[in-house]
């Protein structure tokens, strides 16, 4: 038997790990994303039921915790899952890049199939559009929930702070332009987590979650983008 | 057919390459590529010059020696077919076809078209075998296999381990090639009782050689001339994670 030169490394920082890391935060935001996309659709409720939906993730579990409490729970899950999903991606882009001779899939002089053979638009700008995704969060946080940058006036009520910022047109379109980078991260990176996690089993059940990639990916999309639309052409107002 | 070929050379591991065009007359259209390669090479070497070295073995698509990427596709154009069934009539009279060795880190490149694949073999020899006690076969009916299992594990070992998966991954990644070993021993039951140390040590080697990660684009399996589906590294995955948090060694 040949001798095992190479160090080993230890499993647990597996590539394979990683991948299951980064599924398991991917998963966990997706679902924070159904629920954001809910709550935003309260938004053709009216102010009261809108502002009211935002004041009730505050007070949910009261008085057993405190105000707050629950959200801010959440909060922490989700900034945990954000943190080790980048945290991965950046260490498993690394490992690629030295793979690869820092070439990736430009490691080849001919210029003939440079895209491959089969690999989708989506699956190759997962890492430039997970920092699209990224960098966008940072603003629309600083926008919508901290109240710091405020396109539109600055207001108290999320509705208001809402319906100020999407009545213009910039907004919208930068909120746009986001939501395509997202589609494009969900259309394979939904797919892909579930196939890092072991749970595609054969070439139908690979057929099987692409599509349900697809399905998903087009709900949240729809149900982010009607919102600021009916915003701007005025039919959600103060 | 005529063709004009832009080829990897290289003299040595260590010496820097570059691409050389040559031209090549008079070639069938029912020649093999490396057939096509032989000719070039006959007339280097009538004219004193340096033949091209490039990997071949069996010839009939089995031995997993191919390792040319011809056009930017390892294997070239062909799905499910080794560069060495490849024939020129899927070429064109007067094409130039760019021919490079497998890229990737963990293998370096020999001489021109040739690369050392031993982090395969590194990979294989971490846990790509079952122990069994030595002595005469034991009788075939004596550990039942279902049918499912049977053929899983027949399709996993269609593996050649030519490595095209590594050559076409974007992140210069084994998974395919690691994926089809795990799965083929961990679908029988001789390979169970091993099944967790095997998945751990075949997965740690394949870092440690200095694979990439899978992101599931699926470039490999497109080019694998066995036709390994992605899924086999899904149950990589899958038995890695299973694996971990039992966190047994067998082995010690």
């Amino acid at each position: 038997m040949m001798a095992v030169t190479a160090a080993r490394r230890r499993a647990t920082g597996s590539s394979t790990a990683l991948h299951g890391l980064m599924a398991v935060g991917g998963i966990i935001m997706v679902l924070f994303l159904v629920a954001h996309m809910y709550g935003n659709l309260k938004v053709f409720s009216g102010q009261a039921a809108f502002d009211g939906y935002s004041a009730y993730l505050r007070t949910i579990l009261e008085p057993l915790l405190p105000y707050a409490g629950a959200l801010w729970i959440l909060r922490v899950i989700l900034l945990l899952s954000v943190g080790a999903h980048i945290l991965a991606a950046f260490v498993l882009w690394h490992r690629a890049r030295a793979a690869t001779g820092g070439r990736g899939g430009y490691r080849y002089l001919s210029t003939a199939n440079r895209r491959g053979v089969q690999r989708s638009y989506a699956s190759f700008t997962m890492r430039w559009g997970g920092i699209t995704i990224a960098l966008f969060v940072i603003y629309h946080l600083l926008h919508l929930t901290v109240n710091v940058i405020a396109p539109g006036g600055a207001s108290e009520s999320p509705y208001t702070r809402m319906v100020n910022g999407f009545s213009i047109w910039w907004v919208v379109l930068s909120y746009a332009v986001a939501l395509a980078a997202l589609g494009l991260h969900l259309r394979h990176g939904i797919f892909s987590a579930l196939a890092s996690l072991g749970a595609n089993t054969s070439t139908t059940t690979r057929r099987r979650y692409n599509q349900a990639a697809v399905l998903v990916t087009a709900v949240l999309l729809i149900g982010f983008l009607v919102p600021p639309l009916c915003i701007l052409a005025g039919w959600v107002g103060p | 057919m005529k063709i004009t070929l832009r080829i990897w050379r290289q003299p040595d591991r260590d010496a820097a390459g570059a691409m050389a065009t040559y031209e090549v007359d008079g070639i069938s259209p029912d020649m093999s590529f490396l057939e096509m390669l032989d000719v070039l090479n006959e007339e280097l070497a009538l004219a004193g010059g340096d033949p091209v070295a490039f990997d071949h073995d069996c010839r009939e698509g089995i031995c997993g020696m191919c390792s040319l990427v011809i056009n930017g596709l390892a294997h070239g154009p062909e799905a499910l077919t080794t560069a060495c069934q490849l024939y020129m009539r899927h070429f064109t009279d007067g094409q130039v076809i760019d021919v490079e060795p497998w890229r990737a880190t963990p293998f370096p490149v020999l001489k021109d078209l040739v690369v050392d694949r031993g982090a395969l073999d590194r990979i294989v020899a971490a846990g790509g075998y079952i122990s069994a006690p030595t002595g005469a076969a034991p009788e075939a009916h004596s550990v039942p296999v279902p049918r499912k299992d049977a053929e899983r594990a027949f399709d996993a070992a269609a593996c050649i381990g030519c490595g095209a998966c590594v050559a076409a991954c974007p992140n210069g990644s084994a998974s395919l090639f690691l994926g089809a070993k795990i799965t083929h021993l961990g679908a029988l039951p001789q390979g169970q009782p091993e099944r967790d140390a095997r998945a751990l040590a075949m997965v740690e080697q394949h870092d440690a050689e200095g694979f990439g990660g899978c992101s599931q684009i699926g470039e490999c399996t497109a080019v694998c001339p066995a036709g390994i589906p992605l899924d086999m590294i899904s149950q990589l995955n899958h038995d890695v994670l299973a694996a971990l948090p039992r966190g047994k060694d067998q082995r010690g």
